[in-house]
């Protein structure tokens, strides 16, 4: 069965989200991966203010591709979680209450997830022409200069994706 | 001798198609062996995984848009003809290639300048790497792809010693296999390069991912082992998206060279169910 969720994502959808459950997102998700995360850090290590706000958010680990003319965005799947994961603990502990990326986390991110009632959705790697499709709205938000790696706002429709960590910690990769 | 001259803007033309057609059109061979692993697959997660990636692969080729965003890092190995000469820089001509088709082509630019302390984006996607082999003839023959880096992160290599023998190569690519689990966007496609040296393991590895799927390597004793990891590969259960399933991989392709007496070096390359390559012969 496939639940729709309604952004911003509320403590009650969170809890009743189950590893295993597809879901289709709408609302709005900010986008960052590897260069915005370590900047991002950075800022939280030295006490200073983002220059965007996470609280209640969702974060895509992606770097789209450049949008050919009369398209919104380009192909924009997800990138590798784990090359986060050095910095997603302290992001939930901010506040944020999701990430959406592939493959497995570490410990310490599961653990930030229970900590904090997060959850960690996986949308489908390789699937960039698809997942675009219901991107309906982009809109810079920092990072102009990271160029892909930029942090943007996108207005989703019936994003796909999986729960891949719900909030009580259980995993969906298994381990081979 | 008869010396066939190139123009360096046909060797420009050629490659910036092969990257563009290449990130637009999976080959067929992944299509197929997606589309049997639909048939095999009976977890709901695995069958609606794959579908999708079917679909995704349909829409950029209709839509000729990059089917991943990660249009990867530029890899061509070249077999250059010794009776050719070029109407100006080859090399040249391969990147200005691989520039024009990652900025015409909307193809993302992934490549920063230096690894370790500026990791500035060069913005057209240069440099590629390019392997170039002389051989007999007047043609020029390019195979070129796309190395997406969620799966070539996954990769590794180890010098093996000859007493690990066969089943010291398998495990070492299985245990490969097995540490990359759910993160190089499975179901993959596994290159191995057997022999040679340090880094000719590696290059083989690179050119068994850019193999088509749907041929053996020919000798059967490596067809067989090619066969054989397949089935213990996809015994694991990592599935499609890593979310579980019978199919992690699409296939295996081993490539081998002669080595040294005291050596079995072997590389693995994993590579996404985004097997993007392309060939062209000018
Ligand atoms: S591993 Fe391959 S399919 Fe996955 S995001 Fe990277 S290039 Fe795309």
């Amino acid at each position: 069965m496939t639940k729709r969720i309604t952004l911003p994502i509320t403590d009650e959808d969170i809890k009743s989200l189950k590893t295993g459950d597809s879901v289709l997102l709408t609302g709005t998700i900010i986008t960052g991966r590897d260069a915005a995360h370590k900047r991002l850090y950075e800022l939280l290590q030295q006490g200073k203010e983002l220059p965007v706000d996470l609280r209640g958010e969702i974060i895509y680990y992606v770097g789209p591709a450049p949008a050919k003319p009369g398209y919104v965005v380009g192909p924009a799947g997800p990138t590798s979680s784990y090359r986060m994961d050095k910095y997603t603990p302290a992001l939930l502990d901010l506040g944020m209450k999701g990430m959406i990326g592939k493959g497995a986390r570490s410990q310490e991110v599961i653990d930030a997830i229970v900590r904090n009632k997060a959850v960690y959705f996986a949308a489908i790697g390789g699937a960039a022409a698809l997942i675009a499709k219901s991107i309906k709205k982009e809109e810079l938000l920092c990072y102009e200069d990271l160029g892909t790696e930029a942090v943007r706002r996108y207005t989703v429709e019936d994003f796909p994706c999986i729960v891949a960590v719900d909030s009580e910690g259980n995993n969906v990769y298994r381990r081979g | 001798m008869d010396i066939r001259i190139i123009d360096a803007a046909a060797v420009t033309a050629a490659v910036k198609k092969l990257f563009m057609d290449c990130n637009y059109f999976i080959g067929s061979d992944i299509m197929c062996a997606l589309e049997t692993a639909l048939h095999t697959e009976s977890a709901p997660v695995a069958q609606s995984v794959l579908s999708q990636i079917i679909e995704n692969d349909r829409i950029a080729a209709a839509e000729q848009i990059p089917l991943c965003q990660d249009t990867g890092m530029a890899v061509l190995f070249v077999e250059y003809g010794d009776k050719t000469a070029i109407d100006g820089c080859f090399e040249d001509a391969v990147q200005q290639g691989v520039r024009e088709a990652y900025e015409e082509g909307y193809l993302r630019k992934s490549v920063v300048s230096d690894p370790v302390f500026d990791r500035v984006n060069t913005r057209d996607n240069t440099p590629a790497v390019i392997h170039t082999r002389i051989v007999p003839g007047d043609k020029i023959r390019i195979t070129a792809g796309g190395k997406g880096f969620g799966s070539e992160n996954m990769s590794a290599i180890k010098m093996l010693t000859p007493a690990y023998g066969e089943e010291g190569v398998k495990r070492f690519i299985l245990d490969t296999v097995r540490a990359a689990g759910p993160n190089p966007c499975p179901p993959i496609v596994v290159g191995v390069g057997i022999g040679g040296t340090f880094e000719r393991a590696a290059q083989l590895a690179k050119k068994a991912t850019f193999r088509p799927i749907d041929t053996e390597n020919p000798d059967p004793r490596y067809a067989a082992m090619e066969r054989e990891l397949l089935e213990e590969i996809n015994q694991m259960g990592f599935g499609p998206a890593g979310l579980g399933g019978k199919t992690t991989a699409l296939g295996v392709n081993i490539e081998t060279f002669p080595t040294h007496i005291a050596g079995m070096p072997v590389a693995v390359n994993i590579c996404c169910h985004a097997a993007r390559h392309a060939s062209t012969e000018i």
